[in-house]
């Protein structure tokens, strides 16, 4: 169990919030950021420890999101059981548009493209399919039971959304001491030589990407439940497939804290903008994008890195290097 | 359904928007032939062009096509100096850096639009905008006419300027071996720069050519952005010749797809269309095969 105690103490502290404060607008915050960190959390198992950069993380966001509003509004199901069916519809779809953009051999930027233009195509069609709700939207009707997985406060919703976290984060530590995480991290490193090794990089990139959509799709069929409402633009826009890689980004890419570190600074970061300029629209995407190019520019390893090569400093250690 | 009186001025109007889908899918497949890289910024940088012409106009009272004699150098310079300044020394030389960086600068350069313009959609009316030029059965929009002229002359000029000139051998050279190049003189970052800036100067154009019959919001660009990318991977990634074809293709593709599908889902046959040629042929009809 040695390695699982920060996380243990991550998640309790965490959960401690909704005790301290009954602020709506605190729980409002730390519920959207905790949304972003489990998403990120999905784009850090591909693009973080697989190398895969995707730009279409949406398509497994926005189709856990519709599965489990459609699910409920249209047939009746339960939303918990929405929420299982949501997952699994997600990863279906990551393991779809995974296998076709593997077998083809594409990475780099193709890939990035790919995802992209996938998740573009299912935007235009549930901007037009009728059981969607087209133009107008999916709207989830008001229930509040826990049975309708529908809460009258915030915290309930805060104390689900960071299990989902904290089971996102287990699942990361345990893939970073398996075998399929060496493997993975080894495709991410030379593809090339992987194969030459005699790594199966088709599946398991395959699997990275499965996994990856399952974690997205959880956060989705999470935002339909807690906003009740979907459209197009909300699912399957650009909006949440660079928040989605913004996260471990700037928190620290290709590592267990990264998206959760990256989700929590990143709407600071919004919500002071928010702060100092008003309700005018753009001006803390504008922030979120500065923020990109100067981590990549000056802080390849994140804000995580930042503190670890600090602290290595400070001892006088050298910084041991995850990317070279 | 498919009677010429139907389909020829689908045909010829599709040629006419594919035109200038193919100018800024030349920008976009010049920077990938020489430095490698997609630049996701470029949907924005059109916007931000759609947005100076605009105002040319309503300050200025410029005339758009007047306004891309000035336009034009300026986004050079623009996109010189993104590429000198920003791109080139954030990315550490990594590609996915590159993609990230300018995926940055997109978001980045759409909201600054947003946050200064708001999402107001904005036109220009012009004494000619509405005027027509009959050609057999079809009515084609007159300024629409003249963006495919403008659009092969760029094209030509673009050509005698890769084939015939110091920068454009160098940039050939570049886009060929750059190790070689760069132990033969050339200074690879400032070309680098000058694609980038070429890039960005066709968008310039392609803005002004569009702004006449077309509306500009902050997202205006995303839809030609996309459609772009389509292109370049149909005419093979950093292929010229491929561009403008790939270009001319797509505009008529859409615009069947539109008489018979409908407005709205004329788009999902470009996006087929997409990931199709992605998943099968990713060096496109004229790429080398990667």
């Amino acid at each position: 169990m040695k390695g699982y105690a920060p996380i243990g103490i991550a998640v309790a502290l965490l959960a401690c919030v909704p005790l301290l404060t009954s602020s709506n607008v605190v729980l409002n915050f730390m519920v959207v950021a905790l949304l972003i960190a489990l998403v990120g959390q999905g784009w850090n198992v591909l693009g973080g420890y697989g190398g895969q950069y995707s730009f279409g993380h949406a398509a497994f966001f926005g189709t856990g999101a519709y599965v489990t509003a459609i699910l409920q509004v249209h047939y009746g199901v339960n939303a918990w059981l929405g929420l299982v069916i949501g997952i699994a519809a997600g990863a279906l779809v990551g393991a779809v548009t995974g296998a076709l953009s593997f077998r083809s051999g594409l990475k780099g930027s193709y890939f990035a493209l790919v995802t992209l233009a996938f998740a573009e195509v299912l935007r235009i069609i549930s901007s037009v399919a009728p059981i969607t709700g087209a133009g107008v939207g999916t709207l989830v009707k008001l229930d509040l039971r826990w049975e309708a997985f529908q809460f009258q406060s915030r915290a309930p919703f805060y104390w689900i959304i960071l299990a989902f976290v904290a089971v996102s984060l287990l699942i990361v530590k345990r893939l970073e001491a398996s075998r399929f995480g060496a493997y993975l991290v080894a495709v991410r490193e030379n593809e090339d030589a992987a194969k030459a090794a005699g790594i199966d990089t088709f599946r398991i990139k395959l699997a990275a990407m499965t996994l990856s959509a399952a974690i997205t799709a959880a956060g989705g069929c999470f935002y339909a439940q807690y906003f009740l409402f979907l459209d197009a633009g909300i699912a399957y826009g650009p909006w949440i497939s660079v928040e989605a890689l913004l996260a471990p980004i700037i928190g620290g890419i290709g590592t267990v804290f990264g998206p959760l570190l990256g989700a929590l600074v990143v709407r600071s970061l919004g919500e002071l903008t928010k702060l100092a300029t008003g309700q005018a629209p753009g001006l803390d995407l504008v922030i979120y994008g500065a923020v990109l190019v100067l981590v990549v520019a000056f802080a390849p390893r994140g804000i995580g890195g930042l503190f670890e090569s600090l602290r290595a400093q400070f001892r006088s250690k050298p910084v041991e290097r995850r990317h070279g | 359904m498919l009677s010429p009186i139907i389909l020829v001025p689908a045909i010829l109007n599709g040629l006419l928007t594919g035109a200038v889908y193919a100018l800024v899918a030349l920008g976009l497949t010049l920077i990938y032939g020489v430095l490698h890289i997609i630049n996701f910024a470029h949907g924005a940088l059109l916007t931000a062009a759609m947005f100076a012409a605009f105002f040319a106009h309503r300050m200025l009272g410029l005339d758009p096509y007047l306004a891309a004699v000035g336009l034009t150098p300026l986004f050079f310079c623009l996109g010189y100096g993104l590429q000198r300044f920003v791109i080139g020394p954030a990315a550490h030389g990594e590609d996915r850096n590159i993609l990230l960086v300018t995926l940055g600068l997109a978001v980045v350069i759409e909201n600054a639009l947003l946050y200064a313009f708001r999402a107001d959609t904005r036109t220009i009316n012009l004494s000619y905008g509405f005027n027509v030029v009959e050609i057999g059965p079809a009515f084609l929009s007159l300024p629409r006419v003249i963006g495919f002229g403008i659009v092969v002359a760029v094209a030509l000029a673009l050509w005698l300027l890769m084939q015939w000139t110091d920068t454009g051998k160098a940039i050939r050279a570049v886009a060929k071996e750059k190790l070689g190049a760069e132990l033969s003189g050339i200074d690879v970052a400032h070309i680098y720069a000058m694609t980038f800036g070429i890039g960005t100067a066709c968008l310039a154009i392609a803005a002004c050519l569009l702004l006449p019959t077309y509306y500009v919001n902050p997202h205006a660009g995303n839809a030609f952005v996309l459609i772009a990318f389509t292109i370049v991977v149909l005419g093979g990634m950093g292929s010229v010749a491929g561009a403008l074809i790939g270009g001319l293709i797509i505009g008529v593709v859409e615009s069947l797809c539109g008489l018979y599908l409908g407005e709205s889902l004329g788009q999902i046959g470009i996006f087929v269309i997409f990931i199709l040629v992605l998943l099968f042929r990713p060096s496109g009809l004229f790429g080398e095969r990667a």
